[in-house]
């Protein structure tokens, strides 16, 4: 059980406006920690429905999820933010840094809201990550002054500041040119080899998703492959 | 910790939309400002009107009313006491404006903890004589030194020491309107016809001017032996007990006790000028009703900039708890932000508040009635920084607390998904 990083079994979902749609149906899969995984499908499959889920941000749904052995079901508001804030880090088609920070601060957020460390380790911590992804010399910089795939970069090292068990993209590369989109794989990839975390990352790139190593792929509301 | 993240959250919220956050704090600022200033010199104005009557009325006045007897002998008889007895044309007999056994009162009184001080008075109905016109007046025998000390005799007298009442045998200090009538100056002897028909001869040593006109045409002020002397009476003829208690709000009981203690008539000051309480308490609701007023449409600008700012930080908000912020973080964190705009706001304008009092305070304000007064009064009581303060809070929170709710129910999903 303790290698599951994600469990969920039954999952439905439906959307009441304009009228009812069953967007989600019947979804379950395991995934271990350390895949590297992509979900795959058209556009209004339910990819992107079924990330948010995941991510307990929806808490709209039918089914079970369990994160890290941890039952989603029935949780707080504060207790589902907490587990967002420890246990997942994202990484969004459109960068969502906040303009009114310095590149610095963005990536130590979410430490400052764990609390967990004193703020001059944090510092130290999200100044490495940084430097990782090659943005050493931009950490003092406004989020706006940056490029896009400077950006991603930047929300990447936002991701892992706080070493979660799962880091969630929807469409990471999406808004990216293909040598940005390449350099974001890259680092996904070398997160999964050298920092043995699990990546689950919606893409309608086939190349993006063939490269990982295990694609799931959905199809109006279900599981084709997986 | 986590504290310390969402105020600096709030502080960078803040610092992106400085101008509209400075114009929100100036809004309440302004509207402080305008509170205690309105509040100070409201009240200054009416500790001034009130006291041009209170400082000068004595809560409690011991005094024999002449009126006829309510208990006629017919009445104490037995024999009569179950018929309907009707008597016609009643008159007062005596008239003694005298209060018998005062030593003992007075005595009696002065041992009272409640009271502040005492001022025994004498009050002689004259006639000014200006060659052959008579003007009604009333001189008031005083106990020089007790009614400078309790209805602040001093400031009174414009022209002229008060305490040479005491110095000068036969002096009088005459009102401002009466000397003008007569054309007397200080040093002049005017001559008085008393009530009985005696015309004594008195030396002017000062005017005194009370505020109110009326007043300044009839009254003047003697010795209380000079008094007793023109009526040709003894030292122990006194007819009013001027009584000043550390309370005010005690005088009806106090004054029912004495009436019914010494058998005088004795009136409070609630009873003889009730319409200054009434006007001084509408005055002040007056004043704070504007005042609120001010912060409530300081308030609603303060809930514009807040929702404004809520609407142009979604995505902000979204990320802060895709990131994991929780709700009531974020609502914590649109909360700081109004907390600071109405703190800094509302310390600004108690400065402000101050300093404004302060110029008006200084303005000159000469008024012929006013004697003592040269500049518009200012009343610098801290209670109204205090309610200031507080309001101004109260309402920045409430201003904040709606637009702070609706930020923590923003759903990140739908922000997110909707680009």
């Amino acid at each position: 059980m303790s290698d599951i990083a994600i469990h969920t079994k039954g999952i439905n979902k439906y959307f009441h406006d304009p009228k009812t749609i069953h967007v989600l149906k019947d979804v379950g899969f395991d995934i271990y920690k350390g895949e590297f995984v992509s979900i795959i499908g058209k556009s209004g499959c339910g990819k992107s429905t079924l990330l948010y889920i995941l991510s307990t941000m929806d808490t709209d749904f039918e089914g079970e999820l369990t994160i890290d052995g941890q039952n989603m079901k029935g949780r707080s508001g504060v207790e589902l933010a907490r587990i967002r804030n420890e246990k997942i880090g994202f990484v969004f088609q459109f960068h969502y840094l906040l303009n009114e920070f310095s590149v610095l601060k963005n990536v130590m957020l979410p430490a400052l809201k764990l609390g967990k460390l004193p703020s001059e380790q944090i510092e130290a911590q999200a100044i490495k990550k940084l430097e990782l992804f090659g943005m050493g010399q931009h950490i003092h910089k406004k989020a706006h002054q940056l490029s896009g795939g400077e950006k991603q970069r930047v929300a990447i090292a936002r991701a892992l500041i706080n070493d979660p068990i799962i880091i969630m993209g929807d469409e990471p590369s999406g808004n990216l040119d293909k040598k940005n989109g390449k350099i974001v794989f890259d680092f996904f990839q070398e997160i999964v080899q050298n920092f043995r975390q699990t990546l689950l990352v919606v893409t309608h790139d086939p190349e993006f998703a063939e490269r990982s190593g295990r694609v799931i792929e959905m199809d109006d509301g279900r599981i084709v492959r997986s | 910790m986590n504290f310390k993240v969402i105020i600096d959250i709030a502080k960078a919220l803040l610092h992106a939309r400085l101008k509209q956050t400075v114009v929100a704090a100036v809004g309440v600022t302004f509207s402080i400002t305008m509170f205690i200033t309105l509040l100070s010199f409201m009240s200054g104005l009416n500790d001034l009107l009130d006291g041009l009557i209170l400082n000068r009325t004595p809560h409690i006045r011991l005094y024999n009313e002449v009126k006829p007897s309510t208990k006629q002998p017919v009445d104490l008889n037995p024999d009569f006491s179950l018929d309907y007895n009707v008597i016609r044309s009643i008159k007062p007999s005596g008239g003694r404006l005298e209060i018998y056994n005062n030593v003992a009162i007075l005595k009696h009184v002065g041992k009272d903890p409640r009271v502040l001080g005492i001022a025994p008075k004498v009050i002689a109905q004259v006639f000014y004589n200006i060659g052959a016109i008579d003007l009604t007046g009333a001189v008031h025998g005083v106990d020089v030194e007790a009614e400078n000390k309790l209805f602040f005799f001093k400031d009174y007298v414009v022209t002229g020491n008060y305490r040479d009442l005491e110095r000068v045998p036969n002096s009088i200090i005459i009102g401002k309107g009466v000397a003008d009538k007569m054309l007397a100056n200080p040093g002049d002897i005017i001559s008085i016809t008393t009530a009985k028909g005696d015309i004594i001869p008195l030396k002017v040593i000062g005017f005194f001017q009370s505020g109110i006109q009326e007043i300044d045409k009839v009254q003047s002020y003697a010795s209380l032996s000079t008094v007793q002397k023109m009526l040709g009476k003894t030292e122990s003829y006194i007819t009013d007990i001027q009584i000043k208690l550390h309370t005010l709000e005690l005088a009806p009981q106090v004054a029912e006790e004495y009436r019914q203690l010494f058998n005088v008539d004795a009136e409070d000051l609630q009873t003889a000028n009730s319409q200054f309480e009434t006007g001084s308490s509408v005055r002040t609701l007056i004043s704070y009703s504007v005042g609120i007023t001010l912060l409530i449409v300081a308030g609603f600008g303060i809930y514009n900039i807040l929702n404004m700012m809520i609407y142009e930080k979604m995505d902000t908000i979204a990320i802060l708890k895709a990131t994991g912020f929780s709700g009531s973080d974020v609502r914590k964190i649109f909360l700081t932000i109004a907390l600071t705009i109405g703190i800094v706001g509302s310390l600004a304008g108690m400065v402000f508040g101050f300093l404004l009092s302060a110029f008006i305070d200084s303005i000159p304000f000469n008024t012929a009635a006013l004697p003592t007064v040269s500049t518009y009064p200012i009343n610098y009581n801290p209670n109204f920084y205090l309610i200031g303060i507080t309001f101004g809070i109260i309402t920045t929170y409430l201003a904040g607390l709606l637009p702070a709710r609706k930020a923590s129910t923003v759903d990140p999903v739908v922000i997110i998904r909707g680009k």
